[in-house]
């Protein structure tokens, strides 16, 4: 069996020019400036980071340049963003700062093609579709778009086999009944999406400890972990301290 | 095409001066070239067959003047003499091909992700980067040299394949450095002090 070393990503929210960490997409504590948390994690050395702007979709905003240049100055390793994409100009945009990766969600929705237009220049491997998913009165899970606010009806499984179908190269699930809460990842949900589609699927929301991030792997099938209160905070309820598990503590069983 | 700004914010952050160009009468100027490159072979290959007098630049900095060329990527890819994924012949520098990961249970391809590099022909490129050393891979093709005396290091993801390469002033990464944290730092920086 081949296998590489899962990736732990940091995902880190904007809200335009600050850093805030959210609980069920609400709730917003202020984490800090985004170049100097940024620093913190390139001397930790992680292995991937990505940012999302959490309510430029909502805030009907564009990716900030200033914000994501100050980032890229400062990183040397894979960076993602999300926030506010709705055309290819504006992908090529965060593409020419020195990000690699580009997150798509309420747009994706809106405008399946725009996966596919960015996929077709850009490659699949530039394209992450981020799934939201909340469960609804009688408790079944919908897609949601718009920070989390728009209940799309769309089945997560079925919409995340389209996105792989229109060109995305990986998917970012999130569970926004679990972000914030270190519950643990809802791995139900992450299984019913790795069984059904072939990219990589990056499980997030609701990571607590070392042993959520191993179940998501090995029970949900994850390929990657998106980590946020985990990076963050010195622990549930306290205060921020931006750290990262060792690369030991996690690849060890 | 590539994902050229971070490969400057790299080089700015080590104090060397690079420049985007893709002119040959600039490029003749030029002490080392980066050949950098994501996407398709054949695309890359006709991009560079379509500027007139490129190619006859490239090959004189190369095998005549023997300047510095570091391929990154599909940049490393061109450096062979053909790959699965085109028709079109690569600059045939280092003799070797590029093929395909070959599909193998639970492998999923691309092969996206950090990975070590172990150096297996000492050389100045690959200088003080020991065994531990990792660096991030975006490929889908993978090269092997010919000659093992220019595989510089040997990557496995499935298979073993050559992640570096080089002969006499010629060298390709198939990682990227601009993304590798400090080990990738020190590859370009060695490759500026060549």
């Amino acid at each position: 069996m081949t296998m590489i070393r899962t990736r732990i990503i940091p995902a880190l929210l904007l809200r335009n020019e600050s850093l805030v960490k959210t609980v069920r997409f609400g709730k917003f504590t202020y984490v800090g400036d985004p170049a100097n948390t940024v620093r913190i994690f390139n001397e930790l050395e992680v292995d991937e980071l990505l940012f999302l702007d959490i309510t430029a979709s909502r805030e009907n905003r564009s990716p900030n340049p200033k914000v994501l240049a100050d980032i890229a100055n400062e990183c040397f390793m894979p960076l993602g963003y999300g926030g506010g994409i709705s055309r290819l100009d504006q992908a090529k945009a965060v593409f020419d700062i020195g990000f690699e990766k580009v997150a798509i969600n309420t747009h994706a929705e809106a405008n399946p093609a725009l996966i596919s237009e960015i996929a077709g220049h850009y490659g699949s491997q530039a394209v992450i579709a981020s799934i939201d998913v909340k469960k609804g009165l009688f408790g079944v899970q919908t897609v949601r778009t718009l920070s989390g606010s728009n209940n799309t009806r769309r089945d997560p499984v079925i919409w995340a086999m389209e996105v792989e179908k229109m060109g995305a190269g990986e998917i970012l699930l999130t569970s926004i009944d679990r972000e914030g809460t270190w519950d643990g990842f809802d791995l139900e949900l992450v299984k019913r999406v790795t069984d059904n589609v072939s990219v990589p699927v990056i499980a997030h929301g609701g990571a607590g400890s070392l042993n959520d991030i191993r179940k998501a792997v090995n029970e949900g099938g994850a390929t990657a972990i998106a980590l946020g209160s985990m990076v963050v905070f010195h622990k549930k309820n306290n205060g921020v301290l931006i750290n990262f598990p060792s690369l030991n503590s996690i690849h060890e069983n | 095409m590539g994902n050229l700004g971070s490969m400057l914010n790299m080089f700015k952050r080590i104090g060397v001066r690079a420049v985007i160009e893709s002119d040959p009468a600039v490029i003749q100027q030029a002490d080392k070239l980066l050949l950098p490159g994501v996407g398709a072979f054949d695309t890359a290959m006709t991009c560079i067959n379509s500027v007139a007098g490129l190619r006859e630049v490239l090959n004189h900095k190369a095998l005549v003047e023997y300047a510095p060329i570091l391929g990154v990527c599909l940049g490393m890819q061109l450096l062979t003499c053909a790959s699965e994924e085109g028709t079109l012949p690569g600059l045939g520098w280092i003799p070797g091909v590029t093929s395909r990961f070959p599909k193998l249970e639970g492998l999923k391809v691309p092969h996206m992700g950090w990975n070590v590099a172990s150096p297996n022909t000492p050389n100045r490129l690959t200088a003080q980067l020991g065994d531990e050393s990792r660096y991030y891979f975006v490929h889908s093709y993978c090269v092997h040299v010919e000659d093992s005396e220019h595989s510089l290091m040997r990557t496995h993801y499935g298979i073993d394949f050559d992640s570096a390469i080089g002969r006499d002033n010629i060298y390709g990464v198939q990682f990227h450095p601009e993304k590798s944290h400090r080990f990738g730092m020190q590859i370009l920086k060695n490759f500026a002090e060549l």
